[in-house]
């Protein structure tokens, strides 16, 4: 396996330089080559910050986002701004959660994936065409010929989250971001889109970077998962190990508070408390007013990502492994 | 048990009012002649996908929205021939709980206000101190401290906000409450609380409660009948351990292997029905599910299958239902 | 039951954040964030204290005419000279500054109350009441306020509370139209239909949820408004139908000094500046408070 991206020390803040709101604490991650990787988290978690960091989408000012985001061994926060489109739906591809509001209303949905190859590749018109419905095929567009002259309002959510795909690939990148690309769907559509993301990417062998609250869609496509809480990553695993043996309680309770179908609890597990808004808890662990299994060392010192196995990481004082203090 | 309420042919259907030139679009059935009823303490989760016509359905049984036709009888009581300050006193007994736990707590009201306008506008909040020890009281009730009835809701989060529109709906003690999508904007941490909540004072208090979701797995542990919808019709009704385990309808088995499971490796088992939800404006002829229906025959765009009980406490809208070979197995509730 | 959240500490732990910003407090910000709007708000509490200790302040009775002192350039005695009938036009000036403010805000009220009953009438039951309620407002918006000021001042005379009748007449439907529009939005919130299904009686509805969550762009729409009426007053008043001589107001200050033109310049030069500096500093706080509120400029 080749590393793809590897993010060190994200750090994301906002606010007085003093006294600065953490909306991400520091994180580090890696994405290989051609591997599924979830961001779990809730609101105020900082995953979506962290995809936008880096894609370079944050506004700065007033954000100020430092750390390390290298892709492909090339650091994306060191090139200059004005180069990043290029790498940006070249080598990057985007999906986000509002599809509609991502689409340009009044170009037919041809010329928009056109023009997203146009941008990074020296094509005739005539490939571009054929690749713009190769493209539609790809991301399971009925009748792809007959759609290019239609209009984003023609579609229905499920068919703009498609186009919203086939422009994302439409340069056969080598890392996808998703942002929550299926939260705005029904049920039976967001089965549809995961089964075209599953499908994309064994065809195509892209990486997925996906963010999402559903634990349930990582279960879905991921292999590994990240999750985060108020800015931290709180465990990092492989899907299999983390859903099995999740060391972090939050983690844990999170897994255990999912209302599933062939569930036979009366009740369901619930972690008490609130989630706490980004960057409010500043010292300690910011999950320890609702754990339960705190410790008085909680509250002065947020605990570092150690092993826990081999590819599993945990931030926890009170299940890390002898030893690792 | 007793029959509380007895939902029989209701309609609502919307017509195009636009100023718009050009031709009117046809009037958009969000439901569709919709028959069912409701017994006394039990939780009915209605669930579906966005335009099946659930909220609508919500805000019909307690005549926020008037009905096109059909009847709503509530306590013996046919509700849809009542004049509007009728239909008023009636909301003593029938509340609401919002999908929106943002908006739907006055912005500029205190907690204690916002928590005693049901009980100020039937005259059972008292004044002065005996009002504040009420709220308190509803307030511990669902889990709040009520040291803070006197800030304004911006200041609470989400789930606490839930909590607080919560205890207005059982502030007059009512018999029916209706929750449309009362988690659906919460954090997933969050909406486990509040189905608890809500769950503890259904079996406190022993109200009916019609509970509105998009997703069979949040509904699971509260309800006791489950009926499922599509494009403003029930496909599908009856007790949990049917739908859950031996759904009839193919509709139903699709939202079941649709819904995303915490549970990785089971990628294969999944139906995916294909093509989108037809607009409520132009619903299929016939059964309303043909165009995604894995079953669909010649019959179903020509008559409209009923619903049928095909097993006991499970009934079925579905032409072969009867027939049809439940595919899947799942695990025994 | 069981609970064992322990959200006392939680919320103790929510206090430690910044407070969401309250409802007016974007209003106060722009009030004291910009400095022209600080100018122009001290220069609008000034007009107004003058306004109101017009008689401790002024040197002269207003009315006053004196033969000896006629058409006298400034002075010590008379910071703005005399005019034609040796009135002191400092003293005038002064005086005349609480008809011209008064017009300037008591229009605006008026109009602004009865706005606000037909706007959120016609906005919160809609059908007939709205479609009458609303093509009366189009009726009387097509209609320039001026004219319609002009028209009625000359059918009905110029008499102080015709003046304010007029006026609020022709403010009425830009505070209707507003009225309507938000009532239409905050109709939609959802808390509006929790109180209906709470049972709560219409005319609660209205004036618990309904008219403190339209107040602020009424607000707005007054500042913006007192600056057009007193304006148009002193319009009417150099017209000769507003306020009366021998009393004074900045229109029929500048309105004599015309007719006198060649002997002294002072009076129409102190009108015209009172008028121009009243007026646009209330513009630039009206304008600063639209900025705000209007969501297009929110930061």
């Amino acid at each position: 396996m080749t590393l793809l991206l590897d993010v060190q020390n994200l750090v994301v803040e906002f606010g007085p330089v003093r006294n600065p709101v953490r909306v991400v604490n520091g994180i580090s991650f890696t994405v290989q080559a051609g591997e599924s990787v979830g961001i779990v988290g809730e609101s105020g978690s900082g995953k979506s910050m962290t995809a936008l960091s880096i894609l370079r989408l944050v506004n700065e000012p007033p954000a100020r986002v430092s750390g390390k985001v290298l892709f492909q061994g090339r650091d994306l926060m060191q090139i200059p701004k004005r180069d990043m489109p290029a790498v940006r739906g070249k080598e990057i591809g985007m999906i986000f959660q509002e599809p509609m509001s991502s689409l340009n209303p009044v170009m037919t949905i041809g010329d928009q994936i056109d023009e997203a190859i146009f941008l990074h590749e020296d094509l005739s018109k005539a490939a571009r065409r054929q690749r713009v419905i190769d493209l539609l095929r790809l991301v399971g567009m009925p009748d792809p010929e007959n759609r290019l002259s239609a209009y984003p309002d023609q579609f229905s959510g499920g068919m703009r989250q498609r186009v919203m795909a086939a422009m994302a690939m439409a340069c056969n990148p080598k890392l996808l971001i998703a942002d929550e690309p299926t939260t705005a769907l029904d049920v039976t559509i967001q089965a549809q889109v995961l089964a075209m993301m599953l499908d994309i990417r064994t065809r195509l062998n892209s990486a997925i970077l996906l963010i999402t609250h559903d634990l349930g869609v990582v279960a879905e496509i991921c292999d590994r998962v990240v999750v985060m809480y108020a800015g931290h990553i709180m465990e990092d695993a492989g899907v299999h190990e983390l859903f099995a043996n999740a060391r972090h309680p939050y983690t844990q309770g999170l897994l255990k508070s999912v209302p599933t179908l062939n569930d036979t609890r009366k009740r369901l597990h619930q972690i008490p408390g609130t989630v706490p808004p980004a960057g409010t808890i500043k010292q300690g662990c910011p999950f320890r007013p609702r754990c339960p299994m705190r410790m008085d060392r909680c509250a002065v010192e947020m605990p570092p990502l150690v092993a826990h196995g081999p590819a599993h990481r945990a931030a926890c004082w009170a299940t890390q492994p002898e030893g690792v203090a | 048990m007793t029959v509380l309420m007895t939902i029989d042919g209701l309609t609502k259907s919307f017509a195009d009012t636009s100023m718009r030139l050009g031709p009117k679009r046809p009037p958009v059935r969000a439901v569709d002649g919709v028959s069912f009823h409701i017994m006394q303490g039990e939780v009915l989760a209605v669930v579906g996908e966005s335009g099946c016509g659930k909220s609508t359905l919500g805000r019909l049984l307690l005549r926020l929205i008037e009905p096109t036709s059909g009847t709503v009888t509530f306590e013996g009581q046919n509700m849809s021939v009542m004049a509007p300050e009728q239909v008023r006193q009636m909301r003593q007994r029938m509340q609401m709980v919002f999908q929106d736990p943002f908006g739907s707590l006055s912005p500029r009201r205190t907690i204690a206000n916002i928590i005693a306008e049901p009980m100020d506008t039937f005259g059972l909040s008292g004044t002065g101190k005996a009002r504040r020890e009420k709220v308190a009281a509803l307030l511990q009730m669902v889990g709040l401290p009520s040291i803070y009835m006197d800030r304004k809701p911006r200041q609470f989060s989400g789930g606490q906000r839930q909590r607080i529109g919560i205890a207005r709906a059982i502030s007059v003690d009512p018999t029916f409450i209706v929750a449309d999508e009362p988690v659906s904007a919460l954090d997933v941490s969050i909406q486990a609380q509040i189905i608890n909540l809500m769950q503890d004072l259904q079996q406190d208090k022993g109200f009916s409660f019609l509970f509105i979701a998009h997703d069979l797995a949040v509904v699971r542990h509260i309800a006791d009948r489950v009926a499922v919808m599509y494009l403003g019709r029930i496909v599908e009704i009856g007790t949990k351990g049917q739908v859950y385990n031996a759904p009839h309808h193919p509709y139903t088995e699709a939202l079941l292997s649709a819904a995303p499971h915490p549970e990785p490796g089971r990628r294969e088992t999944r139906i995916i029905l294909q093509g989108d939800v037809p607009s409520p404006s132009n619903v299929p002829s016939g059964c309303a599910f043909r165009t995604r229906c894995p079953l669909a025959q010649d019959i179903c765009a020509r008559e409209q299958p009923a619903l049928r009980e095909v097993a006991p406490g499970l009934n079925t809208a579905c032409h072969f239902a009867a027939a049809h070979p439940i595919t899947r197995h799942r695990a025994q509730a | 039951m069981t609970m064992t959240t322990d959200l006392p500490q939680d919320l103790a732990e929510r206090e430690a954040i910044a407070p969401e910003p309250g409802y007016w407090d974007p209003v106060r910000h722009v009030l004291l964030d910009r400095w022209s709007t600080r100018i122009a708000f001290v220069v609008v509490i000034l007009f107004i204290l003058a306004a109101a200790f017009a008689p401790w302040l002024a040197p002269y009775d207003p009315l006053r005419q004196s033969i000896v002192s006629i058409n006298k350039l400034p002075s010590w005695d008379h910071w703005l000279g005399t005019d034609q009938f040796g009135r002191d036009v400092m003293s005038r000036m002064i005086h005349g500054s609480r008809n011209s403010l008064i017009f300037g805000l008591l229009a605006p009220i008026f109009a602004a109350f009865f706005g606000t009953i037909l706007g959120v009438t016609a906005g919160y039951f809609g059908g007939w009441a709205d479609r009458v309620i609303s093509r009366v407002i189009d009726l009387l918006m097509a209609f320039p306020e001026l004219l319609l000021a002009i028209l009625i001042a000359a059918a009905l005379g110029g008499s102080f509370w015709n003046i304010v009748v007029v006026l609020t007449v022709a403010f009425t439907p830009g505070f209707a139209r507003v009225a309507r529009a938000s009532t239409l939005a905050v109709k939609q919130e959802p808390y509006v239909e929790a109180a209906i299904a709470a049972g709560v009686r219409t005319p609660l509805i209205i004036f618990r949820h309904i008219v403190p969550n339209i107040m602020a762009p009424i607000v707005v729409l007054m500042t913006l408004w007192s600056a057009s009426s007193i304006r148009i007053e002193a319009t009417l008043s150099f017209l000769g139908i507003g306020t009366q001589p021998p009393n004074p107001s900045w229109g029929n200050i500048i309105r004599d000094g015309l007719t006198n033109m060649f002997a002294t310049q002072w009076p129409i030069v102190a009108g015209g500046m009172a008028i121009t500096i009243v007026v646009l500093a209330i513009s630039i706080i009206g304008d600063s408070v639209r900025d705000v509120l209007d969501p297009e400029n929110a930061q």
